[in-house]
């Protein structure tokens, strides 16, 4: 049973591959289990037809988690970038911005590292739930660990007590039984509200391309400082992200690095990704970032397209240019 | 190194089958893998005899066929070969293209004993 809202299914994964739970502040480590022997069985040699896709499992539960959240009208988001390149700094600024400009929407974090509690403890610092996944040897999150990191986060409490503080009179008002009702989102509704989770995956541009989440999108965060070929060394990463946040961008002047020239290596591996410039440091570029996190979806869908009609406009003018 | 994931998510399909499907070993386990697929196809027979002993792969013989991949090209409006993200329109050059196939890694069938 989900033990944040007591719905039936969580897609948490078989009990045996369980992680470690850190006792007070619910963090999982999946790096302590031992791996399963198997009992052979006796038959006569045969073949066996499967067609089975290999991440099939992961996907299914993918799709679960997408689905969970969507009836708590949460809206995920993965994070993915090569470590360092300012993830947690970012959310956390975003955390700050958010409580600002969008002080109805809710924001909570799942933190992936290998080892250490030491992001989840940035993010908490901020007053955002947060719940730290250690992967141990792994590379990347997987579905399995994002369903049971999300069924211990402590999203409705966090709902509730922000409703609380910040719209008493408003809630009382006009959803006098919500806190009442079981499964009680309505006031989610009513208030155009809703949640905003972030997903900071393993800081590793390989291996988190392949597994979806549940998120609604990839959001892959490349920082100046890093080359600005990084896209066309891991078009895997950047092929599968939605939108592109250059990072860090207040060193641009300490820096050779072709702003231009990243953002043509990137659409050459992705011609629909969205690409925005912004420094968690000074501020710089994060009313674009808010926009595109508040945006509605259809919104967020047309980027792509209009990106899309730009270039071909560009290129007309160019045709025309050229035969004229 | 996730093709260390990925031959563990190949074992344990391999192992659910053999729950509904009781045998001892596999001798022969044929996967297929897109040119897309973000596999490294040495690395993931590497993993996968790393993981093998001990389990029903241990001494099977592993066929990795890879598949080539599709894109759309959007300029050309029809489906082109494609071999790594990075490629362009082999008919116009360009690279507005969308993979459509060559993603996939599938384990396909075995023989077993």
């Amino acid at each position: 049973m989900c033990v944040t809202c007591g719905c039936s299914q969580t897609g948490v994964a078989n009990p045996a591959q369980s992680p470690e739970v850190h006792p007070e502040t619910g963090d999982l480590h999946f790096g302590a289990g031992a791996a399963r022997v198997s009992v052979p069985g006796m038959s006569q040699e045969r073949a066996i037809k499967l067609e089975a896709d290999v991440l099939g499992a992961n996907n299914a539960v993918a799709a679960h988690n997408r689905a969970h959240f969507s009836s708590h009208f949460v809206t995920a988001y993965n994070l993915v970038s090569s470590p360092g390149s300012g993830k947690t700094a970012l959310l956390c600024a975003t955390i700050e911005a958010l409580k600002k400009r969008a002080p109805h929407i809710a924001v909570a974090v799942i933190e992936g590292d290998q080892q250490t509690r030491h992001d989840a403890d940035r993010i908490r610092a901020t007053g955002a739930p947060a719940i730290q996944i250690n992967t141990g040897k792994g590379c990347h999150l997987d579905a399995p660990m994002v369903a049971e990191a999300f069924a211990r986060l402590d999203l409705h409490a966090a709902r509730h007590h922000h409703h609380g503080d910040q719209h008493a009179h408003a809630h009382a008002h006009e959803h006098p039984h919500d806190h009442a009702h079981e499964h009680g989102h309505s006031h989610d509704h009513a208030h155009g509200a809703q949640t905003l989770l972030f997903i900071e995956n393993v800081g590793n541009l390989v291996c988190p391309a392949m597994w979806d989440l549940g998120e609604r999108a990839k959001v892959a965060i490349l920082s100046v400082t890093e080359g600005e070929d990084k896209p066309l060394k891991y078009p895997d990463m950047f092929a599968a992200a939605q939108l592109m946040i250059l990072n860090k961008i207040d060193l641009l002047p300490h820096l050779s690095f072709d702003v231009a020239r990243c953002k043509d290596y990137a659409r050459q591996v992705n011609p629909t990704i969205t690409i925005l410039e912004l420094s968690a440091t000074t501020g710089e570029g994060m009313k674009p970032w808010l926009d595109w996190l508040l945006g509605n979806p259809k919104h967020n869908r047309f980027d792509g397209m209009r990106a899309r009609i730009a270039q071909l406009e560009a290129e007309l003018a160019d045709l025309k240019a050229r035969s004229a | 190194m996730h093709e260390v994931s990925l031959a563990g998510g190949i074992l344990s399909v391999l192992e659910q089958t053999r729950e509904r499907d009781p045998f001892e070993r596999v001798i022969h386990l044929r996967l297929q893998a897109g040119a897309l697929c973000g596999v490294e196809i040495p690395a993931l027979r590497f993993a996968l005899e790393s993981i093998a002993p001990g389990t029903c792969l241990a001494e099977a013989v592993i066929d990795i066929e890879e598949l080539p991949a599709s894109a759309w090209c959007l300029p050309c409006g029809q489906s082109v070969p494609i071999f790594s993200r990075l490629d362009s329109c082999p008919q116009c050059g360009s690279h507005q293209l969308q993979a459509t196939g060559g993603t996939e890694l599938r384990v396909m069938e075995m023989r077993v004993v």
